[in-house]
């Protein structure tokens, strides 16, 4: 469903917004929400922006100096760059990127990071967040007795769930996932994709994805970014079944280019 | 144009390619006597100690003091005052140093000061010896007013060794690949708690070997200290870290120029003792390296 003027206030809200890196614009937004507890797909072809807008709403911006964001996107109603302690804003949104980071420390210590760090003390506690947010990336079984080696040296299909399951253990708002998929067999991004949609009833979930039935099998509503500018935005359904204003978004979706 | 001679012979060597195996040989052969000739002195040295000064080594000679005007007797204050001046320099340089190299690799901006910063520590570095010696002295002797002194001998050290400090321990804190920090920024880790948690664990074994060379090539420095607290001779042992103290780089110095009557053994002993203390810094930073990195960590 589109977002109608009685829908709760959106958790993310771009207005104007133009990411550049340099003097090239990478990025031109002029409007564009996500509603809670919605699945908000991205699609597009390489290059046309979609790591850059997930950069920019957790301002990761910050640690690229030729980066540069201009307009607004507002996380909860408040502008991400006048939120008053940017690691507070960061640990309200999970981020996922398409490379696997399993942290160098132990699994166990890669999921207990994010609640250490906000306090977290609890042995209990901890031992249930990390038991929840492993299961939730479809790692348990796996890990579970050896949970004291290092991520580091897990296999990339393993770590990139590890670092879901880090993304989970923050307990966000947002769940931004860039291409999780891109490492993980066939089997486990079933997994995956089961859990984020039993997510959606807590959180707000961003895919950006290279496959197009995978925004098709999730997402709620989906963009599609073209060079820099989101051509069309809509419930997916429809998108799907054709009901689009530009018809280079059929044209994507059928595999015509891209 | 090389002739294979057909399918048959296909995997076949060719005539062209026996003669680049023998070209490769020669180059090897070249190279390794090359590498052979660089080492040579190392050992023709280390031989020449060892049978001279070796006789003379044993436990009372590193714990008397020398006698009969330094032509007998052991190095005890000279051995202890280098390990003095050692450790107060490493007291000064190491926070220092590791602070310093932290803001540079994980603090500082990529801006014309950070790169002012970099090339003065790169300059820094190759400056000589003696030049540190002479600041030494006007910094600390006399500006500061701490006189000839361990405190002003070992602070000129520490400023002689801060710029390979900070290049090791930055070398080892940049091998830390950049995605961990990432991942830890975005979860919301201040850059504190990024350094604390995942940079730092996993750069320390860099940084303390680096640490560790650093002191091997401290021992054996002696005109940074000659001015600026080093004495020729000491009948006691320094009270304080404002008075002078022995050295053993200087101690060998003294008595293989500047005394008459000094036994052949005992300038190559001292000279064994200071090489010995070296090579066993070096080769425990070796050792730890080698433990460190077998322990894979990604
Ligand atoms: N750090 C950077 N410096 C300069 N240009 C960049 C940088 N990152 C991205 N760009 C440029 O910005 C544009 C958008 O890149 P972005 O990574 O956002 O695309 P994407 O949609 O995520 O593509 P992909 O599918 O390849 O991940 C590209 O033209 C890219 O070359
Ligand atoms: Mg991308």
């Amino acid at each position: 469903m589109v977002a109608a003027p009685s829908t709760p206030p959106p958790v993310v809200e771009v207005n104007n917004l133009r990411i550049r890196y340099g003097k090239e614009v990478a990025l031109q937004l002029d409007e564009l929400s996500v509603v809670p507890n919605e699945i908000f797909g991205i699609i597009g072809p390489a290059g046309s922006g979609r790591t850059s807008f997930l950069k920019a709403v957790n301002r990761m911006d910050l640690f690229d100096r030729s980066m540069d964001v201009e307009g607004s996107i507002r996380f909860r109603g408040r502008d991400v760059r006048t939120w008053k302690n940017v690691y507070s804003l960061r640990r309200r949104i999970g981020v996922v990127f398409p490379l696997p980071v399993g942290l160098p420390l132990s699994v166990y210590d890669n999921v207990a990071l994010a609640p250490r760090l906000s306090g977290v003390r609890a042995k209990s506690e901890l031992n249930d967040i990390v038991e929840r947010c492993l299961r939730r990336a479809a790692l348990w079984d796996e890990v579970k007795d050896r949970l004291s080696s290092l991520g580091s040296l897990l296999s990339g299909g393993q770590q990139q769930r590890l670092t879901i399951a880090r993304g989970l253990s923050q307990d966000p708002d947002l769940l931004m996932l860039d291409e999780f998929s891109i490492a993980v067999d066939p089997v486990t991004t079933m997994r995956i994709e089961d859990v984020l949609k039993e997510l959606k009833q807590e959180l707000t979930i961003i895919l950006v994805t290279n496959l197009v039935q995978q925004a098709r099998r999730l997402a709620d509503r989906t963009a599609f970014f073209l060079g820099g500018r989101c051509i069309e935005i809509g419930a997916t359904d429809a998108i799907f079944s054709g009901e689009v204003k530009d018809r280079r978004t059929t044209d994507y979706i059928l595999g015509r280019f891209g | 144009m090389s002739d294979t001679g057909g399918g048959g012979s296909l995997f076949a060597a060719t005539a062209r390619d026996l003669d680049n195996r023998k070209k490769q040989a020669r180059y090897r052969g070249v190279f390794l006597g090359m590498t052979l000739l660089l080492i040579l002195p190392v050992f023709l040295i280390l031989a020449v100690l060892i049978s001279r000064g070796g006789p003379i080594l044993s436990l009372g000679f590193l714990f008397t003091y020398p006698s009969s005007g330094m032509t007998a007797g052991g190095v005890f204050p000279a051995l202890l005052g280098t390990i003095f001046l050692v450790t107060a320099a490493l007291v000064f340089s190491v926070p220092l140093g590791v602070a310093a190299a932290l803001y540079l690799s994980e603090y500082a901006a990529d801006n014309w000061l950070t790169r002012l910063i970099n090339l003065a520590i790169i300059n820094l570095a190759g400056v000589p010896s003696i030049v540190h010696a002479l600041f030494g002295v006007g910094a600390f002797v006399l500006f500061f007013g701490f006189g000839t002194s361990i405190l002003a001998a070992s602070l000129t050290l520490a400023v002689m060794t801060l710029p390979v400090v900070i290049v090791s321990t930055r070398e080892s804190l940049q091998a830390v690949p950049r995605a961990f920090r990432e991942a830890s920024w975005s979860m919301g880790a201040t850059r504190w708690q990024t350094i604390r948690h995942i940079v730092l664990p996993n750069s320390v074994s860099g940084i303390l070997t680096g640490v560790i060379l650093e002191v091997s090539r401290t021992a054996g420095e002696t005109a940074p200290i000659m001015f600026t607290g080093a004495a020729f001779f000491l009948p006691f042992l320094p009270q304080s870290v404002y008075d002078q103290t022995m050295a053993l780089s200087l101690h060998l110095f003294v008595i293989s120029t500047q005394v008459p009557g000094v036994p052949d053994a005992l300038p190559y002993g001292v000279a064994l003792l200071l090489i010995s203390i070296v090579l066993i810094m070096n080769s425990a930073s070796i050792a730890l390296r080698m433990v460190l990195r077998s322990r894979k960590k990604w």
